[in-house]
């Protein structure tokens, strides 16, 4: 027989007693806005392009996507994103730390204003300046386009800041008595910087990478005048997108998109977890 | 002399940390360096541990020459106010760091974490981070870090300075414990005098970048060398041209006769402060102050208006010093 039964007068427990799991008016009202936002503008795009690239099938969608200039597109895409990536990790955590560590560096403050170049210049105006400068007339004598290296060089000058700008103020709040610590209990600079000093960075890296291997992969006008978009050689997937769509092959388009998504999220997923595990190994 | 520091300048822009500081620091024994913020006694100890570099004079430790040594090769523990906690890494982890840092064998770093997790009580909390533990806690998990790599000096840095009264309390009466077991030289910095004068078996006061005097707690409070150091370690009134402690002052009631070493005056203020009465009494255009215990103050029944007497105790004329002149005229 169950207490229920005993004790019939007694009022059952009200839902209000586990109010600790019940969202306020106000947070309820946040968490609402902010996934309606998030519908709009991210969900169901991202549901419409992936319902376009399915519109004709899976023999379609597969053929689309695994067609000779298709996969070099991606190909070189998703690899120049990636080494430029790895780049990025080295020398925007070296130019953070110049901006934040050296005190003596006297170009520091303009450094500081001019990493944000390639952030607030029109990514076409970006591709203008580098034609001009390593195109084929170029003042420097070095001509580079038509080549893959011109697709990597466009890459480097917009992801540039995306390291600098997380890593840089995560470096200056940094406790520097824990890295005098360390120093005293024997830890070489080298040290200092591997089990201290890295682990706090790491989640910051690796923010800024992600950002910079999504910008790298999206890019568009920074390199389309250099690169000279040449089917299976300095073809991205951005321009393979613009071409099928202008060819009215809005299913072609949509395919590589979603398989475009498909890489962004795993790099996503694989950078989180990279970062967890350096942070634990310390 | 474990710590040896000879004619050490220091300073900072135009700022003078420390002028010429000589100091011998024992072998064994709980050194305080004790004085206000800014009078270069932090400075001091992170010059022995190497973290600031002397802008002339010399450090030895233990004998050997440290003056260019990096902090690395020093094989000095030192314990920071904000703990310095490696936020990443688990209590344990962070005790363990130095050892693991010097590649010990797996089976002697995990038996020596162990026994100095025990040592400063937190061994339940092993597997915690640094952020899930109390300011208490951190602090001793910072000082079982600091000894673990078995130091030859152990510096703190005012350890206690971030901690509530009653935490700071007992952390030191166990500094003091866990000194008398572990007898590795101890060097630690705070500007509470209290601290000093409970925990330390000789204290260095140091003042705008000088010594002042250096001695036992004891020497320190009942011989004081100058003006500074009397006001720094305790209550001090004024009475004729001597400063004395305020318990050092005998009262009495009633008018005086014609005795030189005697004030009379008037009791102007009572004030009780748990178990102590301060009587202020104002006579020859001077307020003395007089600390008496409860039983005391009752059994004379002092009262505001009361007509007394004030005199310097005559055993404890030692421990007065003449006013310095030229702080007299700054007051």
């Amino acid at each position: 027989m169950t207490s229920a039964t005993l004790a019939p007068d007694r009022p059952a427990p009200r839902r209000t007693v586990r109010s600790g799991r019940r969202l306020t008016r106000a947070s309820g009202l946040g968490l609402g806005v902010a996934m309606l936002w998030f519908s709009l503008l991210v969900l169901i795009p991202l549901t419409a392009v992936v319902v376009t690239a399915s519109d004709g099938g899976w023999a379609e969608f597969w053929a689309t996507v695994t067609n000779q200039q298709t996969l070099a597109a991606i190909e070189l895409t998703v690899g120049t994103a990636f080494l430029v990536t790895l780049i990025n990790i080295v020398m925007g955590t070296t130019i953070a730390w110049v901006l934040v560590r050296d005190d003596r560096f006297v170009g520091r403050r303009v450094l500081e204003v001019l990493i944000d170049i390639p952030f607030a210049l029109p990514t076409i105006v970006a591709g203008l300046v580098l034609l001009s400068l390593y195109g084929p007339d170029s003042p420097l004598g070095v001509n580079i386009a038509n080549t893959r290296v011109a697709v990597f060089f466009a890459f480097l000058f917009v992801t540039l800041p995306f390291v600098v700008r997380t890593v840089q103020p995560v470096l200056a709040e940094l406790d520097r008595e824990a890295e005098e610590a360390a120093a005293s209990l024997g830890a070489s600079r080298f040290t200092v910087f591997r089990r201290i000093i890295l682990p706090s960075l790491t989640p910051a890296i690796a923010a800024g990478a992600a950002l910079s291997f999504a910008r790298g992969v999206s890019e568009y006008g920074s390199l389309v005048l250099l690169s000279g978009n040449l089917p299976m050689r300095t073809e991205v997937t951005s321009v393979r997108i613009l071409s099928s769509i202008e060819n009215d092959n809005l299913e072609g388009a949509a395919a590589v998109a979603a398989v475009l998504l498909v890489i962004s999220f795993v790099v996503i997923v694989a950078v989180d977890v990279i970062q967890r595990r350096v942070v634990r190994r310390g | 002399m474990s710590i040896e520091i000879a004619n050490v300048s220091k300073r900072f822009g135009n700022f003078v940390a420390l002028d010429d500081v000589s100091v011998s620091i024992p072998s064994g024994r709980l050194t305080a360096l004790l004085g206000p913020s800014g009078g270069g006694k932090s400075t001091l100890l992170r010059i022995i541990a190497g973290l600031e570099s002397a802008d002339s004079g010399r450090v030895e430790i233990e004998g050997l020459d440290a003056t260019n040594l990096p902090p690395q090769r020093r094989n000095v523990g030192f314990v920071f106010q904000h703990y310095a906690a490696f936020k990443h890494l688990s209590v344990w982890r962070n005790v363990a760091f130095g050892l693991e840092i010097r590649r010990r064998p797996k089976a002697e770093i995990r038996s020596r974490v162990e026994e100095l997790l025990a040592l400063v009580h937190l061994e339940q909390f092993a597997d915690r981070l640094p952020s899930q533990l109390s300011g208490g806690q951190r602090q001793r998990m910072a000082l079982a870090r600091a000894l673990a790599v078995q130091p030859t000096v152990l510096l703190l840095d005012e350890p206690f300075g971030a901690l509530d009264a009653k935490v700071r309390k007992e952390l030191r009466e166990w500094l003091r414990r866990l000194h008398d077991e572990v007898h590795v030289t101890t060097v630690f910095v705070t500007h509470d005098q209290e601290e000093a004068l409970e925990v330390a078996d000789e204290i260095v006061v140091i003042n705008e970048g000088r010594i002042e005097q250096i001695g036992s707690p004891d020497e320190l409070y009942d011989r004081p060398a100058n003006d500074f150091v009397m006001r720094f370690l305790g209550p001090v009134t004024q009475l004729g041209d001597r400063l004395v402690r305020p318990h050092d002052v005998q009262i009495q009631v009633g008018e005086g006769k014609e005795d030189p070493a005697e004030v009379t005056g008037r009791v102007t203020r009572v004030t009780r402060v748990g178990f102590e009465i301060r009587v202020e009494v104002t006579g020859n255009d001077q307020v003395v102050t007089v600390t008496l215990t409860r039983n005391e103050f009752l059994a004379m029944d002092l009262q505001v208006g009361t007509t007394v007497r004030v005199r310097i105790a005559p055993e404890v004329h030692a421990g007065t010093v003449a006013v310095d002149q030229a702080q007299l005229l700054a007051t």
